[in-house]
């Protein structure tokens, strides 16, 4: 099998990023031409038919949201573009962003246009300043060759486009808090329902995305779905980025058919492990996924083959930690990280992810209690199921995975003295 | 009284600051949505890049919003800062990635050469440390943000010395020109 595709990156490094003309010279806008052609019935049964799965991380059905944004009724709708790649070891959306900004607004543009939307907004974080202006200026162009604006390319549809800056908040990457920041507030989820599909930024029905499926969208209309199903095995159609990391001689953004194995993807793209070390685990989908052991790299990279092995895919981050790495000193760096950036709204994250963190504190410093393990893990659950959003609900999927895989690193105090002697 | 006569009583706010103040308020239209982009801007242009307690109260009167709804973005959001900060903002990335491929050294070298803590600035004020979650440079870890520029693969001492002698010759000549 092919080991690298270039389909959703298949604009990369072929044009001048700030440049529309540049875009153009090398097909820019058919899409979004076909798109009009095929209208909106038409373009959410190609990416039906492509199965794409949303790429932030959440993995929601794309065509499923298209229509149901689409049947939403309502004279003013949304489309966001979720731009707040803020997920650990997640860098995919940067090289998108820097590389290709007029494809993924195109991508927004075809959103628009299938949901009967009339604005879009794309949100970037804060940490990607310097791409603020590369788009800003894309839209001032895209502007003046009606790409944007009133009756684009000659339809009845209007269509314009905002930037909005984030400040440093990983909470933002979920819907509603990134809906509450665009509004210029502190960022906090909503509760649910309403869903934002029906009530979202300002209140009207918005349909938020993320940045790599949108380029995807666009790439897809342009290519035609038959050339993307072309890639991939039968339940995971397809090309995914990936964000490859860690103790790898090669880091970097890899685009890649589904059903590569691990092993391939650390060995043949990634180059092994760096000065010749030895693999202890990966893990998958940032700091929010769960870590596997060494021992599952012949798996293959679907969302089936990884659901049976208990991990998921989600945001395309890929991990690689070698054995000089202690898995608790790992694991209390991503707690420190969800400390850190949990906002302190719902009590179980809150609270949940400060409680962890002192008992993992005494782990680190062997003056673990006696039942230090059992309490983490039942705060953990009750976080993964009573949290107010996705990241209390997603915070402890490392350490729980790391439990089950790792459970000698847990031990109570009694239980080492009792090893070592 | 209106505010800005009374810059005089204010130590930070000077008329000048006001004034670019005002045109950054004015540039998005007084929009409250964008409350986040103009604070960002505004501390930008504040020397010592942070938002202190006097111009917080008047981006509220200019833009009539209380001073909570003000401090509600400031205190929620990393990127923003109520207290004095330096004319370099040094940002090491502390997850999980930098910390695999290796930073202990990294953040040791920055604290020693720097001759201050994390949330420290240095004594001549060019220099602030803090430690920031990931900003998106794993493929280069381990990795630092300079005033917003990304500086990576920093795994020797020369490399980092040598990019902060950069930024305090930099710094200091502007000074004497």
């Amino acid at each position: 099998m092919q080991k690298m595709c270039s389909f959703i990156t298949s604009n990369f490094h072929k044009y001048n990023p700030s440049s529309l003309d540049s875009y153009l010279s090398i097909g820019g806008f058919e899409a979004t031409q076909k798109a009009i052609c095929f209208g909106s019935d038409k373009v959410i049964e190609e990416m039906g038919k492509a199965q794409i799965r949303g790429r932030g991380g959440a993995e929601y059905d794309l065509a499923k949201k298209w229509t149901q944004a689409r049947l939403v009724s309502g004279p003013i709708k949304y489309v966001v573009c979720n731009a707040d790649e803020g997920e650990p070891c997640t860098f995919k959306d940067r090289d998108i962003l820097s590389y290709d900004p007029f494809r993924l607004i195109e991508g927004m543009i075809i959103c628009g246009l299938t949901i009967n939307a009339t604005a879009g907004y794309i949100y970037i974080r804060e940490e990607y300043t310097y791409l603020q202006s590369l788009f800003l200026d894309a839209i001032k162009q895209c502007r003046r060759k009606n790409f944007l604006g009133k009756n684009i390319l000659g339809t009845s549809n209007d269509f314009e486009l905002y930037v909005y800056t984030g400040a440093g908040a990983y909470v933002c990457g979920e819907g509603s808090t990134l809906i509450e920041s665009i509004e210029g507030k502190s960022g906090r989820p909503r509760i649910k329902p309403p869903y934002i599909k029906e009530c979202g930024l300002w209140q009207k029905p918005t349909c938020v995305n993320n940045v790599e499926t949108l380029t995807l969208a666009a790439a897809i209309m342009q290519y035609g779905v038959n050339e993307y199903i072309k890639y991939g095995t039968e339940k995971s159609v397809g090309t995914k980025i990936i964000s490859l990391a860690g103790n790898i001689n090669n880091p970097g953004t890899y685009e890649i058919p589904f059903g590569l194995t691990l092993e391939e993807i650390i060995n043949d793209l990634g180059g092994g492990i760096t000065n010749g070390g030895e693999l202890q685990f990966i893990q998958l989908g940032g700091a929010s996924g769960k870590i596997a052991p060494a021992s599952v790299i012949s798996t293959p990279y679907t969302y089936e083959d990884l659901k049976n092995q208990d991990l998921t895919i989600g945001s395309g981050g890929f991990l690689v930690v070698d054995t000089n790495c202690r898995i608790i000193d790992f694991i209390k760096s991503i707690q420190d990280f969800f400390v850190h950036e949990s906002c302190g709204k719902c009590t179980p994250c809150r609270e949940g992810n400060r409680q962890i963190e002192k008992i993992l504190e005494r782990f680190i410093k062997n003056e673990q209690r006696e039942h230090d393990l059992d309490t983490a893990i039942r705060f953990a659950e009750i976080m993964k199921n009573c949290s107010f959003c996705g990241l209390g609900e997603t915070a402890q999927s490392a350490f729980l995975s790391a439990v089950k895989h790792f459970p000698n690193e847990f031990l109570s105090g009694e239980e080492v003295s009792y090893a070592t002697n | 009284m209106h505010i800005d006569d009374r810059c005089a009583q204010f130590e930070i706010l000077t008329e000048k600051l006001a004034y670019n103040i005002n045109r950054i308020v004015e540039k998005y239209n007084y929009d409250e949505s964008k409350l986040i982009s103009i604070l960002l801007d505004v501390q930008k242009i504040v020397p010592k890049q942070y938002i202190p307690t006097e111009i917080a109260i008047y981006i509220g009167e200019k833009m009539n919003l209380p001073l909570s709804r003000v401090y509600d973005v400031i205190s929620f959001y990393m990127a923003l800062s109520p207290n004095k900060r330096g004319d370099y903002i040094i940002q090491v990335c502390d997850s999980v990635v930098c910390q695999v491929v290796g930073n202990a050294f990294l953040l040791n070298i920055l604290q020693d050469y720097l001759n201050i803590n994390f949330d420290e600035s240095t004594e001549d004020g060019i220099f602030y440390l803090e430690k920031a979650p990931c900003f998106g440079a794993c493929d280069v870890a381990p990795a630092i943000r300079l005033n917003g520029t990304v500086y990576g693969n920093l795994d020797t001492k020369k490399k980092i010395i040598d990019l902060l002698e950069k930024y305090r010759e930099e710094k200091l000549y502007a000074e004497n020109v």
